[in-house]
């Protein structure tokens, strides 16, 4: 199976000990290459310790998804060996710390109870009785070949050379996993140095200390001749195209500010956070002299870069309000939440809903329920999106399928807030906000900027000369009343969490009621009206299917690579991606999917989407494959799940349980 | 040409619900005499409520009238401020709203020291919901819907905003609506967080602290053996408390000494 999986390159440590930084390194060094990248990161809700790894695909043509498989691991602790050392490949290699191989896993106090239990009944040895090199010489009886480095002695030799204290070194295990791995693979030192480089950018010491260490790194692989021991290599590509690599968190940041969003507010939750940090890094806000000590070259620096006010507010609750607030003002207002921070906005949810106000939220969801697995996937808050919030008021919800999606409906998202005066939920999961891909590119002109009906002053004038009062609440046609920014001259409206009447003042009238409430409403069957389909939903057709996915989110990268996989062996699957959740596709969708045998994928247990499917149009999936340990879907698991759908060995229900 | 505002032109036509004799009223004619005043553009203004009694004064000023959430005011009036600074932003909020729900909020306005006015009515009772005690009643007391006295110590407004960071500190009087409209000028004027308490009579719910008690019902002055109001006006004692960056640290702690004193 190798071979149709391109690359896979596996880096493990100890939380804070430089996995993400080491995991760019090479993501850059093989991009430079011209590969396509595929990253994923795995972590625990923890700061320092914790056994965190990254996981990198790589491969000549585009590539979106993950295996749980690698050809090359690079560790610098025991821990990451004991946990991934049976998830090699063929002929795959394991770089190891030379030093490590009398480590024993009763030693290891970040495995889990019954992961320690599992290992050592796999190996049948107790705990204390297990080490390192026993591991490794089973994979070795399996094909794999283990390589030792002598970390220590490469961090002594540039701690003689720079006079750099070892123990201030250390911090570059990292890099000498990265670097031996390419030079593993045989690529181009050079490309390794530019990535270096670029990676740490004007921290010229630190780029010496890096090169350097990487140069012997190199020479320890190659004199050993262990680059000659393993079989791929890593040719240069001709690829003079500019791509990019992107997660979620930033594509929606970058979304965000294409979208000319003006304000966006946050509470630090994982994995939101990432998004708000982007935009904070291109803030902008105009100092004045009067209450201002700044020197004007801070001045001028705050009021040149970027141009958004990014506010970390008290709680969740202050930033939707807050967002809201602004929002009612003009500016294109936003924030950015997990399930937790979600679960406390639902009141401001509810009160942006009542008052018409367009303010998008970005909901990331993880593995819940409650504080669930901070740093996990999960799709498990669809329902709840849809649904929260006392009573029942219009919102819009889209969820973006990967890294180019989420751009794009990020802009979206605020077209669809301001032009339907409502809050627009745009729902990602950890899977995609911490995942990178290469793109090829991004075009904000792609979606045009669309602020719905928006009265201006003079227009307010010629109203208020006509004796005409200005109605914030108008009853019309589509449900749609011209919004008026708080501030503006010749106007005044009122809000209330009340029912209220055209003015915006309370009201308990029966009559005004129903008007009201069904004028909010109207706005969802205006919207599913004038949406496009191509919006709504992705649909991949196929000539003569075996099987229709069914799916949404960010489990379109497994998906479109195993239809990809399916076609080399001949077989043929279809695929419909739902991207606009709330109003729901329903008629798009029984269009599409009656008289076909389908299959619902989804990363929660209750299969949320085929339920909404089910209400919608009656219809009801043949085989569910769901996901719910925090892991997101791998592409090697789902071509399992989904072939024995096709070939209908498949049980009703499948539960997909890898990732470590 | 530039077209003089009337008082009228800060009114609504709603009807006014609150209960006959209710402090609010003075509040609200308050707000509006200073508007007034000030001759600020209705357009430009913005009041920003929460929930309870206080929160429908938006509805009877003519400017925009943002009427929220329960405790959430503040938050909404932040990102309106920080949106459009041209605004007037005046909150106006209850002693439950502002000091119950919404606490942690008024709490960190003042840490950000936004461009606003909070106006806080305290009557110490939670008047739309029948007179429950509010987190500024003292422990001991008991009003008329109270089972039993109150349990809780009380949360002095005056000293958590000052610890909060409040630029601007004051105290009126609902039924001293010259008074009152003066600080509320004062804490539009003032540029950063303006925060004015306004001890409220709750004709309703609050039989202890009523407008009579205020008026100094029961407090007779030895000297004159007359009936003495229980509220004086501070600028007519020679008190000043005005601290500046040029403010050395000795006057500082005499001054912090003087405002604690008469916070109380």
């Amino acid at each position: 199976m190798s071979k149709n999986f391109g690359y896979s390159w596996l880096i493990g440590g100890a939380q804070g000990t430089g996995i993400e930084r080491g995991a760019s390194i090479f993501i850059n060094s093989v991009a430079a290459a011209g590969y396509y990248v595929f990253g994923k990161r795995e972590y625990y809700s923890n700061i320092m310790g914790e056994h965190s790894y990254y996981y990198v695909r790589f491969d000549k043509k585009p590539i979106r998804s993950h295996v749980e498989r690698y050809n090359i691991l690079a560790a610098y602790d025991a821990e990451t060996i004991f946990r991934h050392s049976t998830e090699a490949l063929p002929e795959a290699a394991i770089i190891y710390n030379s030093l490590l191989k009398a480590v024993r896993l009763s030693e290891i106090p970040t495995i889990e109870k019954r992961l320690r239990n599992e290992i050592s009944k796999k190996f049948n040895l107790e705990p204390n009785k297990l080490n390192l090199s026993l591991i490794l010489e089973e994979a070795e009886k399996n094909g794999v070949k283990a390589f030792p480095v002598d970390y220590t002695e490469i961090l002594t030799t540039v701690s003689k050379k720079t006079g750099e204290s070892l123990s201030e070194l250390t911090i570059m295990n990292n890099i000498i996993a990265v670097a031996s791995s390419l030079a593993l693979l045989k690529l181009d030192f050079e490309v390794l140095v530019k990535a270096i480089s670029k990676t740490f950018g004007n921290r010229k010491r630190v780029i010496e200390l890096n090169t350097l260490v990487s140069e012997l790194a190199y020479n320890q692989v190659n004199s050993k001749g262990y680059s000659n021991e393993f079989n791929l290599s890593l040719p240069k590509l001709e690829n003079n195209s500019k791509r990019y690599i992107l997660n979620g968190n930033q594509a929606v940041a970058i979304g965000k500010l294409a979208a000319g969003c003006r304000f966006q507010t946050y509470y630090p939750i994982t994995p939101a956070t990432d998004e708000s940090n982007f935009l904070e890094a291109h803030e902008n806000i105009e100092i004045k002299e009067e209450i201002s000590n700044l020197i004007n070259e801070e001045k001028e620096f705050l009021k040149t870069e970027g141009s958004i006010v990014v506010m970390e507010t008290e709680d969740e609750i202050a930033a939707i309000t807050m967002a809201t607030g602004a929002a009612l003002a003009g500016a294109r207002a936003s924030t950015s939440t997990s399930g937790p921070g979600f679960s406390l906005m639902v009141e401001g949810l509810g009160w942006a809903g009542m008052n018409e106000v367009p303010v998008v939220i970005t909901l990331y969801q993880r593995g819940g329920p409650s504080t669930g697995m901070p740093t996990r996937n999960e799709q498990g808050d669809l329902r709840f999106a849809i649904h929260a919030g006392h009573g029942e008021f219009p919102r819009i919800v889209l969820a973006p399928g990967d890294v180019e999606e989420a751009f794009y409906d990020t802009i979206r998202a605020f077209n669809y807030a301001e032009r339907y005066q409502l809050p627009v939920i745009l729902m990602l999961d950890k899977f995609l906000a911490n995942s990178v891909k290469t793109i090829e590119k991004i075009e904000a002109n792609k979606v045009k900027i669309d602020r719905g009906t928006i009265l201006k002053e003079d227009e307010l004038l010629k109203l208020k000369q006509a004796g005409k009062e200005y109605k914030r609440f108008e009853f019309t046609e589509n449900g749609i009343s011209p919004r008026v920014f708080v501030g503006t001259n010749n106007a005044v409206f009122w809000n209330t969490g009340d029912e209220h009447d055209e003015l915006g003042h309370i009201t308990e009238d029966p009559i005004i009621r129903d008007k009201m409430m069904e004028k909010r409403m109207s706005k969802l069957l205006t919207a599913s009206k004038e949406i496009p389909m191509e919006e709504k939903l992705n649909y991949f057709p196929a000539t003569k299917p075996e099987i229709t996915i069914v799916s949404w989110g960010s489990n379109k990268g497994p998906i479109l690579d195993l239809i990809e996989l399916l076609k080399d062996e001949g077989i043929e699957v279809d695929y419909i991606q739902v991207r606009i959740l709330n109003p729901f596709p329903a008629n798009e969708l029984r269009g599409l999917l009656e008289g076909k045998r389908w299959v619902d994928v989804e990363s929660n247990y209750s299969a949320q989407l085929a339920g909404l499917i089910r209400e919608n149009t009656g219809l009801k999936p043949n085989y569910y494959i769901v996901k719910y340990n925090g892991r997101p879907i791998s592409l090697d698991e789902l071509y399992i799940a989904v072939k024995r759908t096709i070939t209908s060995e498949a049980p009703t229900r499948q539960v997909l349980r890898s990732g470590a | 040409m530039e077209l003089k505002l009337k008082l009228t032109d800060y009114r609504t036509d709603v009807h006014n619900n609150w209960c006959p004799g209710c402090g609010d009223f003075g509040i609200l004619s308050s707000i509006q005499q200073a508007l007034f005043e000030m001759q600020l553009n209705p357009s430009k203004v913005a009041i920003i409520s929460g929930i309870g009694c206080s929160a429908k004064t938006p509805h009877y000023i003519n400017g925009y009238g943002i009427h929220t959430l329960h405790g959430r005011a503040i938050p909404y009036a932040t990102g309106l401020k920080l949106a459009n600074p041209e605004l007037e932003v005046i909150v106006t909020v209850g002693d439950g709203d502002g000091l119950g729900i919404g606490a942690g909020h008024f709490v960190h306005a003042g840490r950000r020291n936004v461009d606003f006015t909070v106006v806080l009515y305290n009557n110490e009772v939670y008047g739309l919901t029948k007179g429950q005690a509010a987190p500024t009643l003292n422990i001991g007391v008991k009003t008329k819907s109270l089972p039993k006295p109150n349990i809780n110590q009380a949360i002095n407004p005056i000293l958590l905003a000052f610890a909060a960071g409040y630029t601007f500190i004051a105290r009126g009087y609902a039924y001293e609506v010259k008074h009152l409209k003066e600080l509320i000028k004062q804490a539009i004027s003032h540029k950063g967080s303006a925060f004015v308490e306004v001890i409220q009579p709750c004709p309703t719910y609050n039989d202890i602290h009523t407008k009579e008690y205020w008026s100094g019902k029961g407090n007779i002055d030895p000297k004159t053996g007359k009936e003495v109001p229980r509220y004086y006006k501070l600028e007519e004692t020679g008190y000043e408390c005005i601290i500046t960056d040029e403010t050395t640290e000795e006057e500082y702690l005499n001054k912090i000494s003087k405002f604690h004193k008469e916070s109380i």
